[in-house]
Formats: structure tokens, sequence, C-alpha cells
């Protein structure tokens, strides 16, 4: 039995494009928006929601055939909040510089939508394994979009990419502006607005019917 | 045995709360002493930094012990009292909510170059949450010799700017006293002026932090009056 059969190779790349928990599922907007006006906290952030979500999907995939049904969301909650705090802690001890920019947001992982989506859609459902795979994927998805969001928003917004000037200062000689606009929460949205739009351009199937 | 029965529910959440509890209980106090060490590594290179010295992980607490000469605490009369400074400082914000006359307050001493700098702590706070920092008085107890500040989470791009070597750097050379009063330095919006006090322009876009990094600047320096000799 190959690692990746070709169901797991699905369940890895379908969150990547058609099923992507943000822009097709509309799941973790809100750090979508909070962390995206600079692309370094950006790609600390989606690292941290790759790990989180790949290993409470195991965990609560592990513990599946044991959960009482009427408590699954608290014990979801609790395996969450207990992965995010150990991070936190973690971070803090040895990356310090990290743990001090992202600051409140590791512990808004806890509130991600996608998280309780994939433990309740997929980790109670399936064999630790796949589940490893579906976190990885969905973290994956959800990283790319933030990245890409991240990365226009700082580039219009300061002029820099990870803290580094990339305008080049002749621009602003020649009347250039950075724009404000890009850094406040709104654009956010709109940048991810653009990237569905572009999306289902290229994909004719996902395009809603209006008939 | 029944999943769904009350007491298979409560011995599960009763077993997984304890698991939980030793978890997070052993993680936090074996992480404990590598964070706190961090804290004060990260203290030091803030505190040098207000000198203008650049620090990192591995050579703060060298030069921390190289530069700065002495450390202790006065009251809000200007006078010495007993405590350990850096303690104090840690915990800054506690003490800037106590009633003034029982507040203790540290002040290090620092030799940059032969001369003497006066290093004396700042916490206020900013759009979202706490912001502070240090600024570092020449001999005359009043001239700016340099200055930092931190925050915990303002917009990165506007408010966070306050981190930035620009606009620490426009507290160069400037004073919080005028003819022995004391005035503060003022942060405005970029075009605005004051005669009657020493200013820097605030963050264009930032303008709730730069306010705060003003009442921060007055707040802080204003309880060190007696012991800077100004009115």
């Amino acid at each position: 039995m190959s690692l990746l059969s070709s169901r797991n190779r699905k369940v890895l790349v379908d969150p990547l494009s058609k099923s992507n928990p943000v822009i097709i599922l509309v799941l973790g907007i809100c750090s979508a928006l909070a962390v995206t006006a600079k692309l370094e906290p950006a790609l600390v952030m989606s690292i941290s929601v790759i790990v989180v979500v790949a290993f409470s999907n195991v965990i609560v995939s592990l513990l599946r055939n044991t959960i009482p049904a009427r408590i699954r969301i608290i014990v979801q909650l609790v395996v969450v909040a207990t992965l995010v705090t150990i991070v936190n802690e973690v971070l803090k001890a040895f990356a310090y510089d990290v743990s001090k920019q992202l600051s409140v947001f590791v512990g808004l992982i806890i509130t991600n939508c996608i998280l309780m989506g994939r433990l309740e859609a997929f980790a109670l459902g399936n064999k630790p394994w796949p589940a490893f795979i579906d976190g990885i994927g969905n973290g994956l998805g959800y990283g790319i979009i933030l990245v890409i969001v991240g990365f226009f928003r700082e580039l219009l917004g300061s002029g820099t990419l990870f803290d580094y000037q990339i305008i080049p200062s002749s621009f602003y000689e020649a009347g250039y502006e950075n724009n404000g606009l890009m850094i406040l929460p709104p654009m956010a949205l709109i940048v991810v607005a653009c990237i569905i739009w572009v999306h289902r351009i290229m994909n004719k199937d996902l395009q809603e019917d209006n008939n | 045995m029944n999943r769904e029965g009350n007491t298979y529910t409560i011995v599960y959440a009763a077993v997984m709360v304890i698991i939980v509890a030793v978890l997070l209980a052993f993680t936090a106090e074996s992480l404990k002493s590598r964070q706190n060490q961090n804290a004060e590594i990260d203290k030091k290179t803030q505190l040098l930094r207000s000198i203008r010295i650049s620090s990192n992980a591995d050579n703060a607490d060298n030069l921390y012990n190289q530069n700065i000469t002495d450390s202790y605490l006065v009251n809000t009369n200007g006078e010495r009292v007993d405590g350990d400074a850096f303690a104090v400082d840690q915990e800054f914000d506690k003490e800037m909510r106590k009633p003034m006359e029982e507040r203790t307050l540290p002040v290090y001493e620092a030799s940059v170059e032969g001369s003497k700098k006066y290093i004396l702590p700042l916490y206020g706070s900013g759009l979202w949450g706490p912001i502070w920092g240090y600024v570092a008085l020449d001999e005359d107890k009043s001239t700016i010799y340099g200055a930092t500040f931190g925050h915990k989470g303002e917009t990165p791009g506007l408010g966070a700017e306050i981190d930035t070597k620009w606009f620490q750097e426009e507290f160069y050379d400037k004073k919080i006293s005028r003819d022995g009063k004391f005035t503060s330095v003022a942060v405005l919006k970029a075009g605005q002026t004051r005669t009657d006090m020493d200013y820097v322009d605030g963050i264009s876009g930032g303008t709730i932090t730069s306010q705060g990094v003003d009442e921060m600047l007055k707040h802080s320096l204003e309880q060190y009056k007696a012991f800077l000799g100004l009115q």
C-alpha cells in the first residue's frame, strides 16, 4: 500500500483549489483579514495552522470511536485549545521574537472555523492517516490564500516584501505613493474577493447557475 | 459498553480534563525558566537599544553588563529606595497602577563613551493594547540621547511603526524640559508645529498609537520630575 493512494491524494490536493477552505467554503476569513497586512506574520500563521489542524485531526481521529456524541464538540474544542496552548508555550520558549509578533493571533487559531469544520466533517469519520493528510491539505489551502493576500497587501500597502524595500525609491520621487488603504482590514476582503473571481473564471464548473 | 450513557459521558469528560490539565501544567512548568530567560533578554535588548546599541539574544547579557553601570529604584520624591530595579521594571505596568506616592520607579545608569546616561522606562496604551519603551537622557537630565518603543499588537504598517528605527531616531536630541520646567516631548500629526515644547512627527495612519506614545511620555516621565530636578 503506498502512502498516498489515489483517494488520499485527492484528500490532499482538493483543498488547495476545488474545495479550498477560504475561497470556496469561506471559512477562516477573520484571520485572513487580521494577519495579512504583512507577508511574514501571514506565513508564520499559515504554518501554525497547518500544524494545529493536522495534529488535532489525528488526535480526534484516534479518539473517534470513544467520543460520546453529545459532548463531541466540547472534546474537539479541548483538543484544539490544548494544542494551541502548547504551540504558544513552545514558541515563547524557543522562538520568542516570532511569538511576540504573532501575540494574540496564535490564541485565535482556536476560533478558526477551518479547524472545527475539518474535525466535524472529516476526522470523526476517518482513520488517522487520511485525517492527517486532510489536515495538511486544508492547512495548505488556507496558507496559500493568506500568503497571496499578504503578498499583495504588503507590496501595494508598504512597498516592501518581508520588510525588504521592493519598490525602488525612484518611483517615490516620480510621485508614486503607497496605498494606505491596503493595510486596513477591508482591503483584505476585497483582495480575497478578487482571488475568488479569478479562481472561478479559471474553473467554470464552480460558477453558480443564476437562472 | 453504552457510549451514549450519562455515566460514560461524565467519566469521559472528567478523565479528559485531568489528562489535559496534567499535560498543560507539565509543559508550562518545564518551559518556564526558558521563557523567563527570553523575557529578560528581551528587556535587556530594549534597554541597550535606547542607548543606541543593537544586540541580539546571544550578546545581550554581555553588552548589558558592560554598558549598564548601575540600576536602582527611586520614589516620586526623587529619593532612592531599596529594591531590585530590574524586577520592578519587568512588571512596570503593575507599578503604574499604584497610587502615585507608593510607586517605586526604576532608573538605569549607563556609560556611553565616557558620559553618563540615565535610562527611564515608559508604559502606556496604544490602539489595541499596551505600549512600552525606554528613554535615555544625557547627563543634563533633559536631552534625549535615544529612545525605543515596543507594542503588543498595534496595526502592522501603521501603529506598529513605533518600533522602527526612523520613528525612534526622531527623538534624538529633543529636550523634555524648558527652563527647568518639565514639558515632555509631543508627538504631533505631520505638518503641525508647537513652540512651547519639543516635538516629533507622528505616524500617518497611526494617529491613536501616536497619541498613545505622546501620553505615555508625558505620564511616565512626569513621575520622575523630582528625580530629574524639574518642576
